[in-house]
């Protein structure tokens, strides 16, 4: 697949792309299950791969008690995600996570703690995590997260609308924030723990995708089930399909289901099964979780010491 | 070796080579393979080597086995069967659960040996391979414990002969071994001369768990030495390999009275509707002619796309093709390993050298440096190609197209084959149809190559006979309950001159003629011979092709009837033999009209009632094994009991849906040709049965050299039988030879007779609306 840089610009809605879409889920299931067995990654070749994993982190804390001395620590562990120690023991000089992800109203402190990291800082909106807002304030809390400095924008979508199969309102809806996010990444969030079937999935991320979406997410991390590969599997397919209709790149985000350096190496080796090279980089692949980067850093740390290292030895997030 | 940053630039995946060093130490320690007899390894006198197809390496030094080590291993094994028979199956369950145990705890050692003897990615034998070993032992303990109550009567054949091929060389083993041994037979072994370590470490297993001595013999070697286990005195032979060495085993029994069932080659249909799930089939071709670097018997090598959509499709299974990684077998990451031999590769290349001189386009499929082909597919094929037609046991698929349902259901049956079959559609009303019209002993509805020991595998057609697992698998080493022997009595001589005239000079002379399509026919050679004062006809191989064809052509409706409306048929029949019970004075005894009237009733009773079953194979999966009849049948009736016992073959058989020429009493035909005009008033459709009248042995051959015939049971013994199973060892038909009784007895009916009459079919049809959420391990 050659790569063209331009941004997905979205399409007219073109129902007839998805509508007669097909998926069998044992099959899929059987091909989720399958993948981690088929590929392995040992030494070397599993310690770049988790660093990798790293750099695609969006390194999440969305939760009721989160405070801006949290969310600072948070960015620090950002900027040094793994100890400079074990980096340069591998030759690494700098790594960063892909992004942070807060609330809206914690923008502003993480931007703070970041400024001149490189670090882009993600926030969630348009009434995370159910959406159940109308559409004018959840639209308006976009352009708060904005004004408050965010560089990219996670929004959830009406899963109601994609049970109703009401295509045209999901899109509508979809456009309208993507308008709103202006220049600023959209990620589209479908909750797909509640929309339950393969199909509905998939039909959504079409949708998510002719709208303009930078990138399709799979979940919250509050639904009952989050990301996994069978669902992963899924939307990087419709991917694959809106890219051969458009020419177009969208980005994924499995979030909220990766939680071992194992999950991880899974994801990516999906990613590159998949979809290839170019979906193994931030700008088109991000994994959003709070704990899996400790269980990576363990990982590395015993990659570079022959040790396991107790948690509380590698800092903090 | 590149450095981590290097590496997060091209996120390659770099070795993970599988560490093989208890292997090699163990092969050091062993160095020269003795045969495994009567518990113990013999001395090894002339050896060959096995090699590592991937390396070219030797591997170990392996026993050629001769006839005197054949015979040995089959005394050992004769020595062990009485006791091992007699013993409580609880007894034998706890050997068969020990060994489970034992290669659960030491799977890492078997999968690494398999995949350096074949060739296979550890990724197969380790996920595949030895974890469904695993279960086909847990699941014929079951059998061991449970077979006394479960087949009651039943008894073991006694010494079983086992040869089996080299793609799946512990699995094979394990599919042979299992259900023998939990039936209570023992067994002499000779596994692929490739690939025997796998079963020589098995060997060590089963004298590590205490196996008593005998009860598994394995002798290793070429096909000289699996011919020789064919001759020697064994009661059954069980093959997995090719349909030609196939045909010559069941040559070489014709006529020994040994069993023997038959797991052969195939080029297995796999059918992609236009409604199915796109990326589901495409990776469901990974593990059809992918899997195993496609040297599988079953692997759905023959796809079939419907029009509509076979541009998205091909495109989409280029692109996977192009993900695959060929490679060392040892490495975790490998999904295309060596092929099993040089020789094997070059023949391989030769039949896709043949099928793109006859105009086939190869894509991918190029030949490697080693024992190495990488995986592809053949375009632009027609059905007579020689790659269309011929099993290439390679990582070749054929990629066709079809325009609608019917046009993909005859392409899918366009072949000599009959062992397995794929489809996909998202319609279970579609996909059920397509399982159903298909000719093959299993099909994979949205799935492929998935097994359990429970289900039922085996073939149809050039693919063999006889069934692998579950109940199925059982019965095949299992003997039925006996019945009192009675011998049918040979033929007298026949004479196209009779001599004398015994007519009353003042009746009006009857004709007798061959009932063939629903009519009376004169027979083509349009001459005739004395029995019972009348004339009868002679038929002879144009009348059998006749009543071939016409039993073909009645195939579909009769099926189509259901069993209730065969059942409705044969009480009516019951009704007019009993209304005509004085015609048939003179022909057949009283008994014999009696016993027929309750044979009718009682397969009438039954037509609705031999039922399938859904087994317990996975979790997820609907697994339904259905007897199907075989089509079109020949029946040698019973020489000695013209009505009764040629009724109690014919009722069961059209019971089931078949329908049979039949070939009559050679001495006492007149009770058969009355028969025809019963047949004829009672709504039994024309073609069902058909009747031909003549030498019976010469009939009985042409039958069995037909190959539009599917199944044969023949009542007579001696030479007869032995030419018609000669005849049917080219046909590749399977023969069966009722039990010889008498025919009136009340016992001479039943389910044997049915299972005779049928072959089970397994679908595989995987279900789930929503995802579990957990990837689970369906695979």
């Amino acid at each position: 697949m050659d790569k063209p840089s331009r941004r997905n610009a979205g399409t007219p809605l073109r129902t007839e792309w998805f509508e007669s879409i097909r998926i069998n889920t044992p099959a899929s299931e059987r091909r989720a299950a399958s993948l981690p067995a088929r590929r392995s990654l040992k030494k070397e070749w599993q310690a770049a791969w988790l660093l990798n994993a790293v750099r695609c982190i969006d390194l999440t804390t969305l939760s009721g008690d989160d405070t801006a001395d949290r969310v600072a620590r948070l960015c620090a562990k950002a900027r040094q995600p793994i100890e400079a120690d074990l980096l340069e023991a591998m030759g690494i000089d700098r790594l960063t996570t892909g992004a942070v992800c807060v609330y809206p109203t914690m923008v502003s402190a993480a931007k703070r703690v970041l400024e001149g990291s490189g670090v882009p800082v993600a926030s969630v909106a348009t009434g995370f995590p159910a959406g159940l807002m109308p559409l004018d304030l959840r639209l308006a809390e976009i352009r708060y997260a904005l004004d408050q400095g965010a560089d990219e924008i996670d929004i959830v979508i009406s899963r109601a609308l994609v049970l109703q199969a009401n295509w045209s309102a999901l899109y509508d809806e979809l456009c309208a924030m993507r308008e709103a996010c202006g220049p600023a990444l959209m990620k589209s969030i479908l909750a797909t723990g509640e929309l339950k079937t393969l199909e509905n999935v998939a039909k959504a991320s079409h949708v998510a995708m002719q709208a303009g979406s930078d990138f399709i997410k799979t979940s919250t991390g509050k639904e009952p089930v989050n990301a996994t590969l069978p669902v992963s599997l899924t939307m990087l397919r419709t991917i694959r399909d809106y890219r051969d209709h458009t020419g177009f790149d969208v980005g994924f985000k499995p979030a909220g289901g990766l939680r071992t350096a194992k999950d991880a190496l899974n994801w990516q080796v999906l990613m590159l099964e998949e979809l290839g090279r170019d979906w193994l980089r931030p700008d088109l692949f991000r994994i959003g979780a709070s704990s899996l980067l400790g269980d990576i850093e363990r990982q590395i740390s015993h990659h570079v010491t022959g040790r396991y290292a107790a948690s509380h030895r590698l800092a903090a997030g | 070796m590149p450095s981590v940053g290097e590496i997060m630039e091209s996120m390659e995946y770099g070795p993970a080579t599988e560490d093989p060093s208890a292997v090699r130490d163990w092969l050091t320690a062993r160095g020269s393979f003795g045969h495994f007899i009567a518990g113990r390894f013999t001395k090894p006198v002339e050896t060959f080597v096995t090699s590592d197809p991937s390396t070219g390496q030797p591997l170990a030094q392996i026993s050629q086995g001769t006839a005197r080590d054949v015979a040995k291993a089959v005394r050992a094994a004769r020595r062990a069967a009485r006791g091992w028979g007699a013993m409580a199956g609880h007894d034998r369950a706890r050997f068969l659960y020990a060994i489970a145990r034992t290669i659960q705890k030491r799977e890492r050692f078997l999968s690494v040996l398999e995949t350096l003897d074949n060739g296979k990615p550890i990724r197969e034998s380790r996920d595949i391979d030895i974890p469904l070993v695993v279960r086909h032992f847990y699941h014929h303990a079951g059998w061991a414990e449970i077979a006394a109550t479960e087949f009651p009567g039943h008894t073991p054949l006694g010494v079983v002969g086992q040869i089996i091929p080299w793609n799946f060389p512990l699995l094979m083993l394990a599919w042979k071994v299992a259900p023998a041994l939990a039936a209570g037979n023992t067994v002499v072994l000779k596994p692929a001369e490739y690939t025997s370590l796998t079963a020589l470490a098995f060997a060590e297993i089963c004298a590590h768990v205490g196996l008593p001595a005998g009860v598994l013999n394995i002798v290793t070697g070429d096909g000289a030495t699996g011919a020789a286990l064919v001759e020697a005195p064994i009661h059954k032979i069980a093959f997995t390999g090719s349909t030609e060495v196939g045909r010559e085993i069941a040559r070489n029994l014709a006529g020994s009275g040994k069993k023997l069932t038959l797991e052969l080659g195939g080029k297995s249909p796999f059918v992609v509707m236009a409604d199915a799930d796109l990326d589901a089939a495409v990776e469901g071709v990974v593990d059809s002619i992918w899997f195993n670097q496609g040297q599988v018997c079953c692997a759905g090598s023959r796809i079939l796309v419907a029009e509509a959509i076979s541009e998205r499709f091909e495109t989409l299974l280029r692109r996977r093709m192009q993900k695959l990684r060929l490679g060392s077998p040892l490495d975790k990451s490998t999904d295309i390993g060596a092929i099993v031999d040089p020789v094997q590769k070059t023949r391989i290349t030769g039949i896709l050298d043949r099928a793109t001189a006859a105009g086939a386009e190869l894509i991918g499929g190029q030949a490697q440096q080693g024992c190495f082909i990488a995986p592809g597919y053949l375009r632009n094929i027609a059905p007579a190609n020689p790659a269309m037609r011929e099993e290439i046991f390679g990582p070749i698929a054929t990629l066709s197209t079809f325009r609608t349902v019917d046009e993909a259901v005859d392409l899918a049956n366009n072949t000599a084959y009959g062992l397995a079959a794929s489809v996909w559609s998202e319609s279970a009303t579609v996909a059920t149809d397509l399982a159903s019209r298909i000719k093959a002993g299993v099909v994979w509805v949205n799935c492929a190559n998935i097994f359990d020991a429970s289900a039922p595998f085996g073939g149809v057609r050039d693919s063999g006979y006889g069934r692998e697992g579950g109940r199925e698998g059982m019965l095949d080493y299992l003997s039925a309950p006996t019945l009192t022997g009675v011998k049918d009595p040979q033929p007298a001589a026949i004479s196209a001159v009779p001599d004398g005239l015994t007519k009353d000079p003042d009746g009006i002379d009857r004709t007798v003629k061959l009932y063939i399509g629903g009519a009376q026919k004169r027979p083509d050679g349009g001459a005739s011979y004395l029995a019972q004062d009348e004339l009868i006809p002679i038929g002879s191989r144009k009348d059998i092709r006749n009543a071939v064809e016409a039993a073909q052509g009645a195939v579909g409706k009769w099926q189509g009837l259901g069993g209730h409306g065969r059942a409705q048929v044969l009480y009516f029949l019951a009704e007019n033999l009993a209304l005509r019970r004085s015609e048939f004075a003179g022909f057949a005894s009283s008994d014999e009209v009696e016993a027929a009237i309750r044979r009718c009733f009682f397969y009438a009773g039954f037509a609705d009632k031999y039922d399938g079953a859904t087994v317990s194979a996975k979790p997820g999966h609907l697994t339904h094994v259905q007897p199907e009849a075989h089509g079109v049948m020949g029946i040698i009736a019973p020489n000695g009991s013209p009505l009764a016992g040629l009724l109690s073959l014919v009722l069961p058989a059209i019971a089931m849906g078949n329908t049979v020429v039949t070939i009559p009493s050679q001495d006492r035909p007149m009770a058969a040709l009355t028969l025809a005009q019963v047949l004829a008033c009672s709504d039994v459709p024309g073609g069902v049965v058909n009747l031909v009248t003549g030498p019976r042995d010469p009939l009985g051959e042409a039958l069995a050299s037909h190959d539009g015939v599917n199944a044969i049971w023949h009542a007579g013994q001696g030479e007869g039988l032995t030419v018609a199973e000669r005849a049917a060892a080219s046909t590749l038909i399977p023969v069966w030879t009722p039990p010889a009784c008498e025919w009136t007895a009340p016992e001479a009916q039943g389910r044997s007779f049915l299972r005779a009459a049928s072959r089970t079919k397994t679908i595989w049809l995987p279900y789930g609306a929503l995802p579990a959420g957990t990837g689970g391990s369906a695979y």
